[in-house]
């Protein structure tokens, strides 16, 4: 520790800080533009100049290290002066049009103007004119006159989101920040260059023009996708959401959002939206009052219970929707007397089920990941399924951490992998297999090397591992690898609850059915909470058979999507941010919010549907009168600590079945933007470069075998079904595998996510 | 060795490697390494001859080179800055085409000093023979043995290469030329940390002018303390003045420090056709003009020059007669600083346009009476305030110019046009 | 495409520096692909981005910081004339004037068939020569006159 004194004040503050860190913590302000606590330190902007006790010059304080008995003076006559100085510059060739600039009452140079710019300008000459740049359909970078250059966006690409995707280019006065060649920023983390940004160049283009920032509500909320469980600051006008910023909070999002949390409420303002309850009638979907669809339900429910049985009524969530729907649903199914309810929708492998000893989890805190030193990653798109988590990863490789890595496909990671495994979804367990057997013969190379000289491992299994039809095998053996290096083992989560999902109970006992045979094996009746059946499913072309097949199918959902084919009425009902309920992240942090706009039209919370329905149906226990009351009985109260469990059922086996390949094996992913519904409705999100048709991906080695060239269109096949889509050339892929996405309509008459595929010439 | 010391022509033939080693060349290396001279021998005769950087900054040579740590185990390296882009400075020009072994045997031993393996040599964009000269010069020694492994035979290995710059003024500084070299463009870095803890590729890392390292063979062979004796007190040895502008016979001399300007001017053939002088930059386009008269009874060293109120800076002498038009020169040195601003330091970035645009301005017959003044205030709010000097570079060509000569801006001003 | 001669250029250059340094070499990169073409293009970036394995806008912003990369076609010629300080007072107006009379091209023009192109350069660190002019960043010739650059024009238009 040292002392120091600033402005008169004695502070302690640790040796290697700088001058801008030990004031914050003391709590005194010092202006700055270009500092920023989670970015390199590029001391560009000059405005935080202090005065040093000794110094001849006004020293820049986010770049000056603390020295003991160090004097500062952030407002003596010295560095006011300096400071002036600088915010003078800093406006002569910034445009002074804060009452027509969408950053007017947020911005860092306009309140800092009101302290340190003088009264008049004494600039005189012509002002700089940089053009307006356009980088895609999230950041808009129209107006670059008034860009400081202060590099945060620039050094926030690079270094978080670990891609230059933005530059300065050129020099001194005709310095641009600019992409390069005019293209678009691809970062599935851009948005946060909007935050970063202390004016208003780069701003938000789906909010732009949209609203003046004091006309705003601000409510909180938690993310409703990845499993990270991010702070929402929620902005409304008139009922409407206008924006989402994020709660900085270090232990989960740090002060980041991905761009699927930030900008997938425009989903809600979708023309899909479904309004008002419907039935179908002689083929005809009417508007109904609400009790009129919701005793159609029930009356189809109870007439099914009692006649064929109520093991033919199957309930399927997503993992998006909430703790307390989730909870009412299974409580609603059981009370009616069938245990068939699942959330699991795109799981193939349900061997452990009946087996495990709480929720699987990450099995350690968010923080936890960052602290690794060694890491396993197994099985996942990481950068697309979690991508706020990749940015934690990713620092803390850049800060020496060793990321090791197998999967079936070798996206670029933005990060330098220590060693990868990239093998066929067939071979995942076998290579399993052999690094746990490296592990306990101490081999000092590849990925056993890299995770034995490790202090502080982590095995982590991403969604297609968990989506894998050898899951269990998976988990068995990565959590063998874990406990022979003293290393946490977890699961990353699909969505927002797929924690929760398993706390509320949404998944069957010994005598229900899971998610997967519900579908194998047709029910004649079907509820729907949140379910796309062909996108959301581990197999859309059997999830839309039956439920074609079935004869009632009841849809909970808040948009008029496929269902309208095959559904029998329909609830509308309040997507995320318009309803209150709770999400249980992947760490097995409990957040509860309140929504932050009212529901659409006649939308109400899918809780309350649910407790409408309970009560017809005469099932015990549905008074609730607040979604609290729901979560409180789902979970009895707030620590569930003793609840996550990811303790291993089955032993991995000793001897691992042989890869049997025939033919071609399907890759899936499922595209960031085509997750779940509400975000795949987000308009700006759907114009993204990771929101582009699906195509085939075959290493350049199978296409030539197929006699098929990059950019011809193919016929993909699965089962009954078939797609033509366009073929492309990745060979980072293994060979014998066909990378097609799921959860994507142009690829929803295919067939599960794994197993065999085939391609030919269209 | 020639008469001259580093200095040389086109004539003397030094550029091949055999001419260099027959006039005494390549003889302190190999002293160096016979003696086995000590690291802590080798900085005390740099100390005693008291070499201060001749890029400009005049920083002691001795005492930098003590600042690179010793027992480390890692890559060090040792950087010439042949950068030369100083308006009025073309000196490190003619050490690289006509002198370059004696460039290589004073960083090999400067090398060799502290224990560096690698080093560069960055050189201007503009100079393409030079590097060319260079090249072909590391080439030959690399194949003659003092360059590479065994140096000489001995347990020492040290190799140099070349980096050529391409347009920007601003890579002479130490920091930028590092990123430069690193690939990247060339913005100066924040000081600390410093090169010689955090360099090139973040190792320790040693950077000297190419007139720098030129003068070590001298200070090993003859001893620090002659080479001290050369100059005067302050300001040791000798030093090359490059004199341009108007001039009958301008070029570079090889000069004791101390030398009178009257006798620099003298060589230089004496103000072109027998005009006037009116006034002269005494240290390179950065410096503080000084007015013919404070001018011919100043001496070249750094004390004499800082007490007349300017600097020696890179010793580049600019001279200007009576012809010249002081708000014109002005106008195209503030345009320079305004160019080559690397652009990330707000006053910088802002302030060197502002700058010329003003002077511009009073150039163009628009000039206002309180743009002197305002001028004054935005060079206060410059210098000082920046990551590199070039902030302060910008600044000083202006107070300097507005010290001496605010009359003929004020003229200029109100007349529109110009006082000569 | 990058040529094969400007590959085997870079692999002699790439020797300087680490291995792990690639990105060293990308102003010399860039220099073999003007002087191969005259200019510098977008794909030639990408080019050489892919080449050295760094970001596309890391080689942008190197392409764009330093002042004598072309990024238009300069002609054949280009003609990079120093104005700063000493070649000013040593009449580089003179010189500029003068090729804008012959050429018939202003700064930062080319003549019409493509031979030659003007360019303004800072300082090139040789001010005893003044005033000056470069032929392609190549060679400089200095104290000009202008009988001198008559002589010089002539033997361009011969080439
Ligand atoms: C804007 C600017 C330009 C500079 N240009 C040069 C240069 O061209 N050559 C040079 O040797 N030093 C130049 N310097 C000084 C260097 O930063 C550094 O001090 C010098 O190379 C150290 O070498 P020395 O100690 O041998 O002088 C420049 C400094 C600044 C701020
Ligand atoms: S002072 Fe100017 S040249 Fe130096 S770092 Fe700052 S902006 Fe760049
Ligand atoms: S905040 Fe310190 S220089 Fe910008």
């Amino acid at each position: 520790m040292i002392n120091i004194e600033i402005d008169g004040i004695k502070i302690q503050t640790e040796n290697g800080a700088t001058v801008i860190e030990a004031a914050h913590l003391a709590g005194i302000a010092i202006p700055h533009f270009c500092y920023h606590k989670k970015l390199s330190i590029a001391a560009n902007c000059r405005m935080c100049l202090v005065q040093v006790e000794k110094a001849p010059k006004p020293l820049p304080a986010c770049a000056t290290p603390v020295a003991e008995g160090m004097k500062v003076f952030t407002h003596s006559e010295q560095a006011v002066k300096a400071q002036k100085g600088v915010m003078e510059f800093l406006l002569v060739n910034h445009p002074l049009d804060c009452p027509i600039c969408d950053q007017g009452g947020e911005c860092m140079l306009q309140d800092m103007s009101v302290g340190y710019g003088g009264g008049n300008s004494r600039y005189h000459e012509e002002k700089r004119v940089v053009l307006g740049k356009d980088l895609g359909p999230l950041v808009s970078a129209e107006e670059m006159s008034r860009c400081i250059n202060c590099t945060r966006c620039v050094r926030f690409l690079q270094e978080v989101a670990g891609q230059m995707e933005l530059g300065q280019a050129f020099r001194g006065e005709h310095a641009e920040v600019m992409s390069f060649v005019s293209g678009t920023i691809n970062s599935e983390l851009s948005g946060n260059v909007i935050d970063l940004c202390p004016v208003g160049a780069l701003t938000s283009k789906p909010f732009r023009y949209k609203a003046r920032s004091w006309e705003l509500s601000r409510r909180r909320s938690v993310s409703a996708h990845d499993s990270l469980g991010s702070g929402l600051a929620v902005h409304t006008k008139n009922n409407r959401v206008l924006r989402v910023l994020p709660i900085e909070n270090e232990a989960i999002n740090e002060c980041w959002l991905s761009d699927k949390d930030r900008f997938a409420y425009e989903g809600l303002n979708s023309s899909e939206r479904l309004t008002k309850p419907m039935i179908k009638k002689d083929g005809q979907w009417q508007e109904v009052p609400w009790q009129v669809a919701l005793e159609f339900a029930a009356n189809g429910m109870r007439h099914l219970a009692n006649g064929a049985g109520a093991e033919q009524i199957g309930a399927l969530a997503t993992a998006n929707s909430t703790l307390e729907e989730l909870y009412l649903l299974q409580k609603m199914m059981r009370g009616i007397g069938s245990d068939n309810v699942d959330f699991r929708l795109r799981q193939s492998d349900f061997s452990t089920d009946g087996k495990q000893q709480g929720a699987p989890w990450l099995g350690m805190s968010i923080a936890d990941v960052g602290q690794a030193d060694r890491l396993l990653i197994v099985g996942s798109f990481l950068r697309k399924d979690h991508p706020v988590l990749a940015a934690r990863i990713r620092r803390a490789v850049r800060k020496g951490a060793q990321a090791n890595i197998i999967h079936s496909a070798d996206d670029d990671l933005l990060m330098p992998l220590a060693n990868k495994a990239i093998v066929a979804p067939d071979a995942i367990v076998e290579t399993l297999a052999q690094i746990a057997k490296a592990v306990a013969a101490k081999q000092t190379d590849g990925i056993a090397g890299s995770l034995s000289s490790g202090q502080r491992v982590v095995v982590l299994l991403g969604n297609f591992a968990q989506q894998h039809p050898q899951a269990a095998q998976i988990q068995a053996l990565a959590q063998q690898i874990a406990a022979a290096t003293n290393g946490k083992f977890g699961f990353l989560g699909e969505a927002a609850n797929s924690v929760g999902g398993y706390l509320a109970q949404a998944t069957p006992s010994a005598k229900g059915l899971n998610a997967a045979s519900m579908l194998a094996a047709p029910r004649k009746a079907y509820l729907l909470l949140n379910v796309e059946a062909e996108l959301d499913c581990a197999n859309p072309q059997q999830a839309i058979a039956a439920m074609q097949a079935a004869d009632l199918v009841i849809a909970l959902s808040a948009y008029k999507h496929h269902a309208t084919e095959y559904a029998d009425v329909l609830l509308p009902i309040a997507p995320y941010l318009e309803t209150s309920g709770t999400f249980v992240s992947c760490e097995g942090r409990v957040q509860s919010f309140k929504g932050a706009v009212k529901p659409q039209g006649e939308a109400r919370p899918a809780w309350k549907v649910l407790r409408v329905l309970g009560n017809l149906l005469k099932v015990e226990g549905f008074e609730f009168d607040s979604s609290e009351a729901v979560r409180d009985e789902a979970i009895g109260g707030m620590d569930i600590a003793a609840k996550l469990n990811n303790a291993s059922p089955a032993t991995a086996q000793s001897a691992i079945p042989t890869p049997q390949s025939s033919g071609l094996q399907r890759v899936s992913d499922v595209p960031i933007y085509a997750t779940d519904a509400v975000v795949r409705r987000s308009a700006p999100l759907q114009a993204t470069a990771d929101a582009a048709l699906p195509q085939v991906w075959l290493h350049s080695d199978e296409l030539k075998k197929l006699g098929v060239q990059a950019g011809e269109t193919v016929n993909v096949s699965q089962g009954q079904g078939s797609v033509k889509l366009l073929a492309a050339a990745d060979d980072k892929l293994p060979k014998g595998v066909v990378r097609v996405a799921t959860g994507h309509a142009a690829t929803a008459a295919l067939g599960a996510m794994f197993g065999t595929i085939s391609v030919e010439r269209a | 060795m020639s008469a001259q010391i580093i200095l040389a022509t086109a004539a003397d033939g030094l550029a091949k490697l055999d001419n260099y080693v027959k006039a005494g060349g390549y003889q302190a290396l190999r002293k160096v390494l016979t003696e086995k001279m000590s690291a802590d021998a080798i900085i005390a005769e740099v100390k005693a001859s008291g070499l201060r950087g001749r890029g400009g900054a005049g920083f002691p040579t001795g005492l930098k080179w003590s600042f690179m740590p010793k027992n480390y185990d890692g890559v060090k390296y040792l950087v010439c800055n042949s950068d030369e882009g100083e308006p009025g400075t073309c000196k490190d020009r003619d050490i690289l085409r006509y002198n370059p072994h004696v460039l290589i045997e004073g960083m090999a031993i400067a090398a060799y000093t502290m224990s560096v393996k690698a080093g560069y040599n960055y050189i201007h964009g503009e100079i393409f023979e030079a590097y060319e000269v260079m090249e072909a010069a590391c080439e030959e020694a690399r194949k003659a043995g003092y360059l590479g492994k065994n140096i000489l035979g001995f347990d020492f290995e040290f190799d140099l290469h070349n980096h050529m710059g391409y347009g920007a003024y601003v890579c002479g500084e130490e920091t930028a030329l590092l990123e430069s070299i690193e690939g990247k463009k060339g913005q100066p870095r924040f000081k600390p940390p410093f090169p010689a803890s955090f360099g090139l590729y973040g190792k320790p890392t040693t950077i000297n002018n190419t007139e720098t390292f030129a003068s070590i063979p001298y200070i090993i062979c003859e001893g620090g303390q002659k080479f001290a004796e050369l100059g005067v007190p302050n300001s040791g040895g000798i030093k090359l003045f490059s004199i341009s502008g108007h001039v009958n016979n301008p070029g570079n001399f090889e000069l004791p420090m101390g030398t009178p300007f009257k006798k620099l001017l003298e060589l230089a053939g004496g103000v072109r056709n027998g005009h006037k002088l009116k006034a002269v930059i005494p240290g390179g386009s950065s410096m503080p003009v000084l007015p013919a008269e404070i001018m011919m009874d100043v001496n070249l060293d750094y004390d004499s020059l800082q007490k007349a109120g300017s600097y020696l800076g890179s010793g580049a002498v600019i001279v200007m007669d009576e012809t010249t038009c002081m708000v014109k020169a002005l106008e195209r040195l503030s345009y320079f600083y305004f160019e080559e601003s690397c652009g990330q330091c707000t006053p910088c970035r802002e302030g060197t346009g502002w700058l010329y645009r003003i002077i511009h301005r009073i150039e163009h017959g628009e000039g206002k009476p309180e743009d002197l003044d305002l001028l004054l205030s935005l060079c206060d709010n410059i210098a000082g305030r920046t990551v590199c000097a070039l902030g302060d570079a910008a600044a000083w060509p202006v107070q300097g110019m507005l010290k001496h000569f605010r009359k003929e801006f004020e003229y200029h001003i109100e007349h529109k046009r110009c006082l000569v | 495409m990058l040529s094969q001669q400007i590959i085997t250029l870079i692999d002699k250059e790439l020797k300087k520096y680490p291995a792990d340094q690639r990105q060293s070499a990308v102003m010399a990169a860039l220099r073999f692909v003007q002087d191969e073409k005259g200019w510098i293009a977008p794909d030639d970036m990408s080019d050489i981005a892919e080449y050295l394995g760094m970001p596309q806008m890391a080689v942008f912003e190197v392409a764009t910081f330093y002042h004598m990369y072309n990024l238009k076609p300069m002609g054949q010629y280009t003609l990079t004339v120093c104005t700063n300080l000493s070649c000013q007072l040593c009449g580089s107006g003179d010189t500029l004037e003068h090729l804008h009379k012959r050429l018939g091209i202003g700064l930062g023009e080319v003549t019409a068939n493509g031979k030659y192109g003007i360019r303004e350069g800072e300082c090139m660190g040789a001010c005893v020569d003044a005033p000056m002019f470069s032929i392609n960043n190549k060679q400089l010739c200095g104290r000009l006159t202008n009988e001198k650059i008559d002589q010089i024009l002539a033997e361009l238009d011969k080439q």
